[in-house]
């Protein structure tokens, strides 16, 4: 999937947009470890773990390759 | 290119002393192989030691090619030079050349992981513009091929203003003489020419270097950027400059036209990472992912279930480990020390030296070296779990349920270590990025049950709590299990109330990148362990000494001549009287009593006697409130101490101390040892923060005696209320 906008206020946000998390940028889900909570994601090579509420800051829309492997 | 250090250094003026041609800083994200590849590069060169106030470590070492040295730092790993933590904040702090001790790098050896080049190239934009010459080492070439990507490293290099490039396996040392090749070349080159991943930020710089550049306000371009971005000054334990007032308006109305009403590192973000996938795009093909048996694995591992289970068996083997692998060697330990002493005395004649070699010297050694083998296993375990990339893995996995309790993830080893001892346990916290999580996970520790109050509670309960069968349970094993229980809760208790308290905050970001399984590097992990071992030594282990040392002087003196004469004339007679094994049994007796009667009016039995009304109120005589006291430095002592001070020795079996505990009295012939005493007795156990080495520990890894002195004044208050309580309504 890809990133269409984050909501950036929250500083925890902006620490996880260093991490390459901006708009435009291709991630693609993981899995969610017990109870849905962390959930991990993978973004260019790189498996980054985020809390559920700090992943809803972001919006992202489905692309056409999700669902492949890695 | 290599001249330059051919004339400063000529052969024949080489002495003893080289000095290095320069220092260069090696920079990366966390995880990249950074750590590794500076363990290549320096060898055994390297010394560890922490920045000035804080708990970050500094690793300097020297690289050495052909008749070229050059000084290496290695600096904590970092996304970004925006600072969010202290590591961070060292890291960009040395590069300023702000750290007091600290030279300024005169280059940077950038450190990419070329799988998470995406990553890496924001921190290489930031470090290119510097403005000091850069080599980038591409680290993991060989997990690169083996994942299908292919990197065109001239290209790169050229995109990067034509800064040298050189992929390195850090683990196996490929590559690695080619970079360090390069390194004497690397000072006189020019710094790499500007990259156009920002240009308006450059413009924003140009504007302001007038009022804030080196000629000006002493500030290079680099730290101008991060006044603009970060619009604040640096920290003021860095021996900085201060912003001029003039500047503060242009900066602001810089600051109002680049970012607007949006976050700056937002805005920094999106135009860094806007570069880097151009970049990307450009230099990094991947061909079909080929799926590999590996691949499919370490996926069905990492799923929620086969994860649990995977970390319940993996911390079973750790906890069995530091519990039952060490004891061994800890006995060895022990006895070595016990024939050591036996041996001194033999040797060196009855007194004072005899003495304070043999239970002052000899013991505060083995009082320190005892905790060398649980922390060698454990921190094995470790370096094992976080160089495989386990670690985070594991605080993915207990996240949820550790937050719960006011902790994180991370915090679940160091706390599941405590329950065998907390002082490895302690420095194991390291792996807790959040600081106040740290704290927490420090200050519950100490309440786990650990395996030096085994003694204790093994010789209360077998002397005092009946063994009952309840359906399956035998009241002496719920006994034991409630004190485990009690600890528990006690950590668990004082984290939250530590965290609603004095560490308050936001929660933690949590933001954990996930490594990829990796084999670790035996070099590395053996480096790493050999360094723990050297900080536990000269931090806690002289503190450790020096306490073992003072309890020694106060049981030991004043020494008093009518006992010792006592002592002399019931051998005298007792030789007259009796002979063979009888004699023996007198003496050992006459001198148990003696010791006994030194110990009573020693420093420490005084302090026991003075002390007495305060610990009354929970049922204790002197005797054990002397032994509590003498306990204090290091809990397993207490059985010793009960031993000498009721005659039976400091050796005494088990069997006949608790028959001597038993039948002890007050002096109107109460029961000193009732039920609802001994129960108060081990919870103040539980509770109670008896251990110089912790202390020793604590003070070391929060870097002030603030947490040390709160953490014993509030576990002692805490297990004597408990005591209290528990005596004053149980005899009621």
């Amino acid at each position: 999937m890809r990133i269409d906008a984050v909501d950036s206020s929250d500083p925890v946000v902006q620490r996880l947009m260093v991490l390459g998390l901006v708009e435009q940028a291709e991630i693609s889900f993981l899995r969610a470890s017990h109870g849905g909570d962390p959930l991990e994601f993978r973004i260019f090579g790189t498996a980054i773990s985020l809390r559920r509420d700090h992943a809803s800051r972001f919006a992202v829309s489905r692309l056409a390759t999700d669902g492949e492997p890695r | 290119m290599a001249s330059r250090a051919e004339v400063t250094l000529p052969a024949g003026r080489i002495g003893v002393v080289r000095r290095a041609a320069g220092t260069i800083a090696v920079v990366g994200n966390p995880n990249c192989g950074k750590s590794s590849l500076f363990n290549h590069l320096t060898g055994m060169s390297q010394r560890t030691a922490n920045y000035p106030g804080v708990t970050v470590e500094r690793r300097m070492g020297r690289a050495t090619v052909g008749e070229t040295a050059v000084d290496l730092i290695d600096l904590p790993g970092t996304y970004s030079l925006s600072p969010g933590s202290m590591d961070e904040r060292i890291a960009v702090g040395v590069l300023f050349g702000r750290v007091p001790g600290t030279p300024k790098p005169d280059a940077i050896l950038a450190v990419v992981d070329s799988t998470r080049l995406y990553q890496g190239l924001f921190l290489v934009q930031q470090l290119v513009e510097l403005g000091r010459p850069v080599v980038i080492a591409l680290t993991m070439s060989d997990a690169a091929e083996r994942d299908g990507l292919k990197i065109d490293i001239p290209r790169l290099a050229h995109l990067l203003g034509d800064v040298p490039v050189f992929p390195v396996v850090a683990t196996t040392g490929r590559g690695v003489k080619k970079l360090a090749e390069s390194f004497a070349g690397l000072l006189d080159t020019k710094p790499p020419g500007s990259i156009s991943a920002w240009p308006e930020l450059q413009r924003a710089v140009d504007e302001l270097e007038p009022m804030l550049g080196p000629k000006a306000a002493g500030f290079e371009r680099a730290e101008i950027e991060r006044f603009i971005v970060e619009g604040e000054t640096v920290p003021e334990t860095f021996s900085a400059p201060v912003l001029p007032p003039e500047a503060e308006a242009p900066l602001e109305s810089v600051r109002e036209r680049l970012f607007g009403d949006e976050p700056p590192f937002a805005v920094e973000a999106r135009q860094r990472y806007r570069w880097a996938r151009e970049v990307l795009a450009e230099v990094q093909t991947t061909s079909s992912v080929v799926s590999r048996r590996s691949a499919a694995l370490i996926h069905w591992i990492n799923q929620p279930w086969p994860s649990t289970v995977l970390f319940v068996l993996t911390m079973a083997v750790v906890f069995q480990a530091v519990f039952a692998w060490a004891t061994p060697f800890m006995d060895l330990i022990d006895a070595g020390m016990g024939a050591a002493g036996a041996a001194t005395a033999a040797i060196l004649p009855d007194g004072l030296l005899a003495s304070f070699v043999a239970d002052g010297i000899i013991a505060g050694v083995g009082s320190v070296i005892i905790f060398l083998p649980q922390i060698l296993i454990l921190f094995l375990f470790i370096i094992l779990m976080e160089d495989t990339g386990y670690l985070a893995r594991a605080a993915f996995l207990v996240d949820r349920a550790m937050r719960s309790i006011g902790l994180s993830g991370q915090s679940v080893i160091p706390l599941l270590s405590s329950f065998a001892c907390a002082v490895p346990s302690i420095m194991a916290t390291r792996v807790i990025p959040n600081r106040r999580d740290r704290i927490a996970t420090i200050m519950a520790s100490p309440f786990m049950t650990c395996s030096a109050r085994l003694p204790v509670y093994a010789l209360l309960i077998a002397a005092f709590v009946p063994s009952r069968e309840f359906l399956i349970f035998n009241l002496q094993g719920a006994v034991l299990f409630g004190l485990y229980v009690i600890g528990i809760v006690g950590g668990v208790a004082t984290a939250l109330v530590l965290k609603h308290s004095a560490l308050r905050g936001a929660a933690p970001p949590f933001i954990l990148a996930l490594p990829e399984f990796r084999l670790p590097n035996l070099r590395t992990v053996a480096l790493k362990l050999l360094d723990r071992v050297r900080i536990f030594l000269r931090r806690a282990g002289t503190v450790i000494f020096v306490v073992a040392v003072i309890v020694w002087a106060l049981a030991y003196f004043p020494r008093s001549d009518a006992v010792e004469a006592d002592r002399v004339a019931a051998r005298a007679q007792a030789a007259v009287t009796l002979e063979g094994a009888e004699l023996e049994t007198a003496f050992e007796t006459i001198d148990n009593e003696a010791a006994a009667a030194h110990l009573a009016q020693s420093w420490l039995g005084r302090a026991g006697q003075w002390v007495e009304p305060v610990f009354e109120p929970l049922g204790w005589d002197w005797r054990v409130s002397a032994a509590v006291i003498a306990g204090f430095p290091a809990r397993e002592v207490v059985v010793a101490v009960l031993g000498t001070i009721y005659a039976v020795g400091g050796e005494a079996d088990e069997a006949s101390l608790a028959e001597r505990l038993t039948s002890a009295t007050w002096p109107d012939g109460r029961t000193v040892f009732t039920l609802p005493m001994v129960l108060g007795l081990l919870v103040f156990y539980a509770w109670c923060l008896q251990c110089a080495a912790t202390l020793a520990v604590i003070r070391r890894e929060t870097n002030s005696w603030r947490w040390p002195v709160f953490a014993w004044a509030y576990m002692t208050v805490l297990g004597y209320t408990a005591a209290l309580l528990i005596y004053q309504i149980g005899s009621a």
